[in-house]
């Protein structure tokens, strides 16, 4: 069979067909669900084709509607976005899997499943695309998805939080435009080969500067590093589990994707003063969320501050810069989705059977759900990356990378800041799942073992990425090669 | 005292089939002259909300018995079938073609794949209008 020149573009097709079809029947729920599974398997197996064949054949790129490169739009997959996209699949089976029991009826009627597929199609998108409006679109397609995800159900305290998170991202996809106007009117190109070709022609122009500052900005109210960070605690606070497990998962880390595609391919020119501002910014996001996640005992809140943590040491990894650190950054961001996406659904469990937020009025846990405790234990224990598990390795290769670069202060936030992820996780263990074992009404209808299910899927996925880092390793470091020689990028995009 | 709104109903029934001429006029126009899917639909549309102001909500679904969101459905599987097509070739995504066909009354006439796209993207735009306008007018 000849092979199939358009595989990189089905993990965005089948959402996106899967998400219209499912419009026209926004009543039968059932019809709903298998769609969206079947689907979302689909999802999953085209972008493991996909990861493979990138990882056999190199760099896959298809030309848009045959239009040669740089005139008209590119999809590339390289290896890191085929992991993402696979990655992120994974996610959304799992995320679509628990909605079944828990997203409720009156939400699943309206529209529920299509919009989760078009956010699919936003992230895979903006993973897969290889021109720079083209990203801007992917966002917004992600962004309109996130916004209906985060507002559906209409209670009062998604209303309110609805209204910030929207002006937020308005304000800064605004920016994205301007960023993007200012870029072209310098380089005169939108494909990101084509860009970072150019940008290397003319130099280190001051204004270059600027832009690459202005694009930090706008990936940064996305991706959550400080100080653009603040609306994302109370934002995320407000969806219901199974989207916060989205969100959490998934939209930051395109912010802190596109940072590292950006900063490797378009702005490595003049490192002195945006990577050290990126590692400065880095180092503070870490602390504040450090501060967050130590200081609630709401059990939504601590993990929510952990994506900033994690957000924080990723962008510490970017601004190290070489090969080590950015290998580090690769494992972590993989490890970090999984992972992110696994506790929010443990803790939604958590939160079904006790019937509250607070860590407080939890207990006891273990007695009766042994199963789920020690998921979570394994989960957090990841998150704090001990040994064999996932997120070992990746901290291992960003620290070294610091420490190599001289970043001692940065590189030891980051070791420290492991110890108060483990504290604060360890802490919903030690208060949720130890003590006296406490009556909580309503228990008994709650359906734990089919919630607890894809939280378990995500932390399987998480435990053979720890163990099997030794084969992951030559598929990381290819996809690290890129990132580190952009001309392997370019030649593959404009066929050089 | 009733309000009686026969000029404005009547004029209204007239100009509406003009609108919609146009609106068709300026979705085929749009591979050659300003125009294509998104202005044709927004017309049309236009069309459809001229009526809405001269008779009530019900009458216009009762002339127009379309589920707008169906509507965005059809429209954004033409737009997704017409990129998909390509799949089928094996050629890359979102390829056109386009070729001098001869037909019965117009003649020599030029026809593309992207018109089938525009199609999708008036329907989408269409639909998207008037599911926003409907709902906004309904709720209380």
């Amino acid at each position: 069979m000849k092979q199939m020149i358009n595989l990189l573009v089905l993990p965005l097709l089948i959402p996106l067909v899967t998400a219209a079809l499912l419009i026209f029947l926004p009543k039968s729920i059932r019809v709903q669900r298998a769609v969206s599974v079947v689907s979302a398997i689909g999802t999953l197996a085209a972008s493991i084709v996909l990861l493979l064949t990138v990882k056999d054949n190199g760099i896959q790129t298809v030309n848009v509607g045959s239009w040669d490169a740089p005139f008209g739009i590119t999809l590339v997959s390289d290896t890191l976005s085929a992991l993402l996209v696979t990655t992120s699949s994974l996610i959304t089976l799992s995320v679509i899997l628990y909605s079944f029991r828990s997203i409720g009826e009156a939400r699943e009627r309206f529209y529920y499943y299509p919009i989760v597929q078009f956010l699919l199609v936003g992230v895979n998108g903006a993973f897969t695309t290889g021109d720079i409006f083209n990203l801007f679109v992917f966002f917004e397609v992600m962004l309109m998805a996130s916004y209906v995800l985060i507002v559906i159900g209409g209670t009062k305290i998604q209303l309110r939080e609805s209204i910030k998170y929207i002006l937020v991202n308005v304000i800064s996809s605004a920016l994205f435009v301007i960023a993007v106007a200012m870029l072209y009117s310098v380089v005169g190109s939108l494909n990101m080969a084509d860009i970072s070709q150019r940008i290397a022609q003319i130099g280190s122009l001051p204004i270059l500067t600027v832009i690459a500052v202005l694009f930090l900005i706008v990936f940064g109210l996305k991706g959550a590093i400080f100080p653009l960070y603040f609306w994302l605690p109370g934002s995320y606070y407000a969806p219901p589990v199974p989207v916060l497990a989205l969100f959490g998962s998934l939209l930051t880390k395109v912010g802190v994707y596109s940072i590292l595609r950006s900063y490797s391919l378009f702005f490595y020119h003049d490192q002195a003063f945006t990577h050290e501002l990126l590692g400065i910014l880095a180092i503070i996001t870490i602390i504040v969320g450090c501060i967050g996640a130590i200081a609630y005992w709401d059990v939504k809140k601590i993990i929510i501050y952990n994506i900033i943590i994690a957000v924080g040491v990723l962008t510490f990894g970017i601004s190290v810069a070489t090969e080590e650190s950015y290998m580090g950054t690769v494992f972590y961001t993989i490890h970090d989705m999984i992972v992110k996406a696994a506790l929010f659904l443990l803790i939604g469990v958590m939160i079904k059977i006790t019937g509250t937020n607070d860590l407080r009025k939890m207990g006891g846990l273990m007695k009766k759900y042994p199963l789920l405790g020690w998921t979570f234990l394994v989960a957090a224990f990841a998150l704090a990356g001990i040994p064999p598990l996932s997120g070992f390795v990746g901290k291992l290769l960003i620290v070294r990378g610091g420490l190599a670069e001289g970043a001692y202060v940065g590189s030891l936030i980051v070791l420290l800041s492991s110890l108060v992820v483990l504290y604060s996780v360890i802490k919903i263990f030690m208060n949720g799942f130890w003590k006296a074992p406490k009556d909580y009404p309503g228990e008994e209808n709650q359906p734990v073992l089919s919630l607890w299910a894809p939280g378990a899927l995500l932390v399987l996925a998480s435990i053979l990425y720890g163990v099997g880092a030794e084969v992951m390793y030559p598929i990381i470091s290819q996809a690290t090669d890129a990132l580190v020689h952009p001309a392997i990028y370019i030649d593959a995009v404009l066929k050089e | 005292m009733k309000t009686n709104d026969v000029i404005l109903q009547t004029t209204s029934k007239v100009v509406f089939f003009i609108i919609i001429l146009f609106a068709i006029h300026l979705f085929f126009a749009g591979h050659y002259h300003p125009g294509g899917g998104f202005v044709g639909g927004l017309m049309t549309s236009g069309a459809l909300v001229l009526l809405l102001l001269a008779f009530d909500i019900k009458t216009v679904a009762k002339g127009f018995p379309i589920d707008y969101k169906i509507l965005i459905g059809i429209g954004l599987l033409f737009a997704i079938g017409t990129a998909a097509g390509a799949l089928v070739f094996n050629v890359p995504f979102f390829t056109h073609v386009f070729g001098d066909v001869y037909l019965p009354i117009f003649g020599e006439t030029s026809l593309h794949t992207a018109m089938l796209f525009d199609l999708g993207v008036y329907l989408v735009v269409i639909g998207v209008t008037m599911t926003i306008i409907q709902t906004i007018g309904e709720s209380e």
